[in-house]
C-alpha cells in the first residue's frame, strides 16, 4: 500500500482532463475484486494542437514504463496495454517494446476517432468492437477490460507516478503551448503558476491583443486576456490565438467539423446535433439560435462526455468573443 | 425479490432491484416520451427524449438507461426536460424522411405524436434523403432514409443471425449486411424498428394488386395466429380471439372463400407424426426437425446443410393448404387450378420467401400466389373502412376450414410440437392420450426440452423460438428425437409480419389466447378430425397425391444478400 499513499500524499491528479485524484483511482482499483487487473496507459493524445504525451514519450519513456511498472508490482496479476495514437505508433515502437522486455506490457494502436481516447471507448476497441462509450457506471475501476477492474492512467500521470516513487516529484505539470506565439511547445513548469505566468516565463505572452483555449484544442474553453489568473485546467493546453488574425466562424467551423468526423454518432445530439452545427455554420447567414439549441442538448442530453464537452469550446466563444463584437 | 421505494412526480412506487426508471415507469402507466426503447432489447440509449431530472444529481438522464436504486426521486418534466426533448425530437425528424402513407407504423407512429405533443418545426432539409433503399430477397424491404440510426435492428438481428451490422460510412455510420451471411426474412428488424425503416416487400403496395383480380377465383387462406392478433389493428384488445370477425373482414372485401390455414397445419401434423414413427421404428435420421417455419428452413440452406437430413420433408401449413385448394379443392369445384389466385394471410415476411421456392410446385403451378402479412391485411380493410370490431362473426368455408385445436396452437412456441406428439401417440400406441395437454413445451421461454413416454419408448424432444436459442439446443442435438424450431422469439404470434409494437407481454396475451381456442375445441387432435378422415379416405387415399401435395425437399442456398432498389 505503500505507493497508493505516497500519491494520495502527493496530491497527483490525473493528466487527461477529468483530473481524477490518482491515489484514489489506484485504491479503487486495488480494493475491487477480479481474477485479473488490467493497466491501460492511455497514450491516445486525440486534442488538436496537442503533444505533450509525445514529447514524454520521446524525452522519458523509460520513466512512463516505470510507472507501468509500478502499477503491475501494485495489482496482482496483471497485465498492462499500452493505447497509442496511430501516429506515435511506428515512432516509439521499437523503443517501448524494448524497455517493455519482461514486462507483461503490450502496445495496441487506438481506435478510429476522438472518441476512441475517451476511456470506456478504449475498452470497447480493445474487445475488437465499434470505438463508442460504454454506459457509466459501472466505472472502469469496477468492471473494466472484458469485465475487470481497469487502471487507465494518462502517459503523463505514469511518468509523474515514476517521479513520486522514487522522490522526485516537485508539483510540476507539463504544458503544452502553441498558436500565436513566439516560443510554441512543450514545457514542465510548476502546476501552482497562472496561466498568464506560464505564458509570461515562457516567453509566449502575446504583444497583441490575443484570446486562449485551455484543455485542448477541441474541447477546451476559450479565456480573455482578463481571465488568466487562474491555473491551466484540464489536459495542461494552452492555444493562443492573436484576435485580428483569427476568425471566431472558422474557427467554430473547425471544430465542428473535427467533432463531427470524431465522434461515435450513437446519440442524437452529437450525431445529428454535430451535424447540424457545421450545416448551420457554412449557411450564408448563419442560425445562431439553431447552434445555441443544439449546444443546449449537447450539454444536457450528451451519452458521454465528448459530446456533452462540445458545449464549451463553443458557447464560451460565442459568449466572449463573437457577442462582445456585435 | 428486495424492492425499492421511489417517487416519480413526488408519488411514492415500489420497484425490483435492476429495473429502469423507464420500466417502472411504464408499469405505472406514467408517460416518458420514448422512441428507441423496446423492452425485448437493451437499451440503446440512443434517441435521447426519455429525459429525466433525478433530485440531487446534476443534468438530465436518459430514464431507459438508469438504474433505479432505493430513494431515488425522479422528476420526468420539466421546462429544461421539454426543451431538450423538442429539439432532439426535431433533430430526429429532420434525419428521418416522413412517408406516413406508406409506413408500418401507420396511426400508431409514435414518432407523430410527439412531434405533435412538443410543436416540433420541420425546417431543417432531411439529412438521409438520398440514402438508399434494399430489398432482402423477396421478403424484407429496408427504407434507410427513414432510419434513426438507434441500432434497435442489429441488436435484434444479432439474436437471429447477425446479418445486419453498424458499418463505417464517411462522417456517419450505416446500417450494412455481413458480407459472410445472409438475412432469413424473419423480419424482427422490423418488428424492433421505431420508425418504421423496414417494411414486407410490396407491403402497402401490391396488397390490392393480390385481391383484386376480377379474372380469377381468388381465395383466401389465414395462418393459425392471425385470430388472436388483427383484433390489435382495430383496438379490440391484446389476446382477443377474432376468427369470425376476421373471416367475415375477408368476405367483406369481395372474397367467397376463405379458408382456414390450420386444417393444413392438421395435415402437416398428420404427415410429420407419420414421419416421426417412421424415422424411429426404421431407424431414420434423428432427430427429426420440423420444418414449417420458412426462416429456420432458409437458415438451414445457408447456414447449416448439414442439418438438411433432419428435417421433415412435410411442407408448411400454407403452401400444403395451397396446393389442396389447386387440386382437391378445384377438381371438387370445377375450376381450373390455373385460374385460382391463393392469398395466404400470414403473421410473416419469410413466407414472402417461401411461396417463391421453386421445388413447392404441384404440377408445375405455384400453391400460393401471394403472401400478405397480418398488418397488410389490416391496411386493406381499413383502406376500405372495414373494422373488424364492428363484424357479425362469420364461419370459414368447409371443407378446409374447420381445423382441430391441435391445428390452432401452431400459431404459438411448441404447438406443432404438441400436436405431433398427440397424433403419434395414437399412431405409434393405437389409443388416444388420457391427457392432451403437454405443458412443458408452452410458453415463451426460448428453450424447452422433456422427455415423453409413448408406449415403450421414451422420446426426447427439444422446442426452441429464436436462431439464438437454437443454436444452443443444436448443441446437444443427439439427445433428442423430435425438435420444434421456430425462427421468431415465441412463435409465429409473434413473426415479422405481425402487428407493432410486440413484446413479451403481448406475446403472452396471444399465446394465452390461441391455447384458448385449443381448449374450447371439441376435437383436439389432427387425427379426430373429420375434415382430415375424410381426406385421407378419399384424395390422400392416392399415395400419388400426398406425396405431390405434402412432401418437399431441400437443398443449399446461395447467399441472396440485399440488392439496392428504386
Amino acid at each position: 500500500m505503500e505507493i497508493i499513499k505516497a500519491l494520495k500524499e502527493s496530491g497527483l491528479t490525473g493528466r487527461s482532463g477529468s483530473g481524477f485524484p490518482t491515489g484514489l483511482k489506484w485504491e479503487m482499483v486495488k480494493n475491487n475484486k477480479g481474477k485479473k487487473k488490467y493497466i491501460i496507459c492511455n497514450a491516445s493524445e486525440g486534442e488538436p494542437k496537442v503533444s505533450k504525451d509525445k514529447y514524454i514519450l520521446e524525452n522519458y519513456a523509460e520513466e512512463v514504463i516505470n510507472g507501468i511498472k509500478i502499477a503491475l508490482d501494485t495489482f496482482r496479476d496483471s497485465e498492462a496495454i499500452i493505447y497509442i495514437n496511430k501516429e506515435y505508433y511506428p515512432l516509439f515502437k521499437t523503443k517501448l517494446t524494448n524497455l517493455s522486455k519482461g514486462l507483461p506490457i503490450s502496445l495496441f494502436k487506438k481506435g478510429p476517432g476522438y472518441i476512441a481516447g475517451e476511456e470506456t471507448t478504449i475498452l470497447e476497441v480493445i474487445e475488437g468492437r465499434r470505438a463508442e462509450p460504454r454506459k457509466k457506471p459501472p466505472f472502469p475501476v469496477e468492471k473494466g477490460l472484458y469485465g475487470m477492474p481497469t487502471l487507465i492512467n494518462n502517459v503523463e500521470t505514469f511518468y509523474y507516478i515514476s517521479k513520486i516513487f522514487k522522490g522526485e516529484y516537485f508539483g510540476t505539470r507539463f504544458y503544452s503551448i502553441t498558436g500565436d506565439v513566439k516560443s510554441p511547445g512543450v514545457y514542465e513548469l510548476s502546476a501552482d503558476w497562472s496561466t498568464k505566468k506560464i505564458l509570461e516565463e515562457t516567453d509566449n505572452y502575446p504583444t497583441s491583443e490575443f484570446f486562449i483555449q485551455i484543455g485542448g484544442g477541441a474541447c477546451g474553453e476559450i479565456f480573455l486576456e482578463k481571465e488568466l489568473k487562474n491555473k491551466p485546467c484540464g489536459s495542461g493546453s494552452i492555444i493562443v490565438f492573436d484576435k485580428k488574425k483569427t476568425k471566431p466562424i472558422d474557427l467554430m467551423k473547425e471544430w465542428a467539423d473535427f467533432y463531427m468526423k470524431g465522434n461515435c454518432n450513437k446519440c442524437v445530439p452529437c450525431r445529428e446535433g454535430g451535424y447540424r452545427i457545421v450545416e448551420a455554420l457554412n449557411e450564408k447567414k448563419v442560425n445562431w439560435e439553431r447552434i445555441n439549441e443544439i449546444l443546449f442538448v449537447l450539454k444536457e442530453t450528451s451519452f458521454c462526455s465528448l459530446g456533452k464537452s462540445i458545449y464549451t469550446p463553443f458557447s464560451s466563444l460565442i459568449k466572449k468573443i463573437l457577442n462582445e463584437k456585435k | 425479490m428486495k424492492k425499492n421505494k421511489i417517487s416519480i412526480n413526488g408519488k411514492i412506487y415500489f420497484a425490483e432491484q435492476g429495473q429502469s426508471v423507464l420500466e417502472v415507469a411504464k408499469k405505472n402507466g406514467i408517460n416518458i416520451p420514448s422512441l428507441c426503447y423496446h423492452p425485448d432489447l437493451k437499451p440503446g440509449e440512443s434517441c435521447r427524449l426519455c429525459l429525466v431530472e433525478v433530485k440531487g444529481r446534476k443534468g438530465l438522464f436518459t430514464s431507459c438507461g438508469l438504474t433505479i436504486e432505493d430513494g431515488m426521486e425522479i422528476i420526468t418534466d420539466s421546462p429544461v426536460i421539454k426543451k431538450a426533448r423538442k429539439i432532439n425530437l426535431e433533430l430526429i425528424m429532420a434525419q428521418h424522411r416522413e412517408e406516413c402513407n406508406d409506413c408500418v407504423w401507420g396511426f400508431n407512429c409514435r414518432l407523430l405524436e410527439l412531434a405533435k405533443e412538443f410543436k416540433v418545426d420541420f425546417d431543417m432539409k432531411d439529412r438521409k434523403s438520398e440514402e438508399p433503399k434494399y430489398n432482402f430477397g423477396p421478403a424484407i424491404h429496408f427504407d434507410s432514409t427513414k432510419c434513426m440510426d438507434c441500432q434497435n435492428c442489429v441488436q435484434a438481428c444479432a439474436q437471429q443471425v447477425g446479418f445486419l451490422e453498424v458499418q463505417e460510412d464517411g462522417d456517419f455510420f450505416k446500417i450494412g449486411f455481413a458480407k459472410d451471411k445472409d438475412c432469413i426474412y424473419c423480419g424482427q428488424c422490423l418488428m424492433h424498428c421505431p420508425v418504421g425503416a423496414f417494411e414486407g416487400v410490396g407491403e402497402f403496395e401490391e396488397v390490392d394488386k393480390a385481391l383484386l383480380n376480377e379474372n380469377k377465383h381468388v381465395v383466401v387462406q389465414f395462418a393459425p395466429s392471425i385470430r388472436v392478433s388483427i383484433g390489435e389493428e382495430f383496438g379490440m384488445g391484446y389476446g382477443k380471439v377474432v376468427t369470425g370477425q376476421l373471416v367475415a373482414g375477408i368476405r367483406k372485401l369481395g372474397i367467397d372463400k376463405v379458408f382456414d390455414v390450420s386444417v393444413g397445419a392438421d395435415l402437416v401434423t398428420m404427415e410429420e407424426a407419420e414421419e416421426l414413427k417412421d424415422r424411429i421404428v426404421n431407424g431414420g435420421v434423428l432427430p427429426m426437425m420440423t420444418s414449417c417455419c420458412p426462416g429456420w428452413v432458409k437458415y438451414v440452406e445457408y447456414y447449416r446443410p448439414d442439418l438438411i437430413p433432419h428435417l421433415t420433408t412435410v411442407r408448411s401449413p400454407q403452401v400444403l393448404m395451397g396446393g389442396l385448394i389447386k387440386t382437391y379443392w378445384a377438381e371438387k369445384n370445377g375450376i381450373d387450378p390455373k385460374d385460382i389466385i391463393v392469398v395466404s394471410i400470414m403473421p410473416c415476411t419469410a413466407k414472402k420467401y417461401e411461396i417463391t421456392k421453386e421445388e413447392l410446385l404441384v404440377n408445375g403451378i405455384k400453391p400460393v400466389d401471394y403472401v400478405l402479412t397480418t398488418r397488410e391485411l389490416a391496411y386493406v380493410m381499413k383502406k376500405k373502412g372495414i373494422d373488424l370490431s364492428k363484424l357479425k362473426p362469420e364461419k370459414a368455408n368447409v371443407p378446409l376450414g374447420d381445423p382441430s385445436g391441435a391445428g390452432v396452437i401452431y400459431g404459438a412456441t411448441g404447438g406443432v410440437m404438441e400436436s405431433a406428439l398427440r397424433t403419434a401417440y395414437f399412431k405409434i400406441t393405437g389409443n388416444n392420450l388420457k391427457k392432451i395437454d403437454f405443458k412443458s413445451v408452452r410458453g415463451i421461454n426460448g428453450c424447452k426440452t422433456a422427455s415423453v413416454k409413448i408406449g415403450d419408448t421414451k422420446i426426447n424432444i427439444a422446442v426452441s423460438s429464436g436462431i439464438k436459442n437454437t443454436e444452443c439446443l443444436l448443441e446437444n442435438m443427439k439427445h433428442y428425437h423430435y425438435m420444434e424450431i421456430m425462427a421468431c422469439p415465441g412463435g409465429c404470434i409473434s413473426g415479422g409480419g405481425q402487428p407493432i409494437p410486440t413484446t413479451d407481454e403481448i406475446r403472452k396475451m396471444r399465446i394465452a389466447a390461441i391455447y384458448g381456442v385449443d381448449k374450447k375445441k371439441k376435437i383436439r387432435s389432427a387425427h379426430e378430425s373429420v375434415e382430415i378422415k375424410e381426406l385421407y379416405n378419399t384424395f390422400f387415399k392416392d399415395e400419388k397425391n400426398v406425396h405431390s401435395i405434402c412432401h418437399t425437399k431441400f437443398s443449399q442456398k446461395k447467399r441472396m444478400g440485399a440488392k439496392k432498389v428504386k
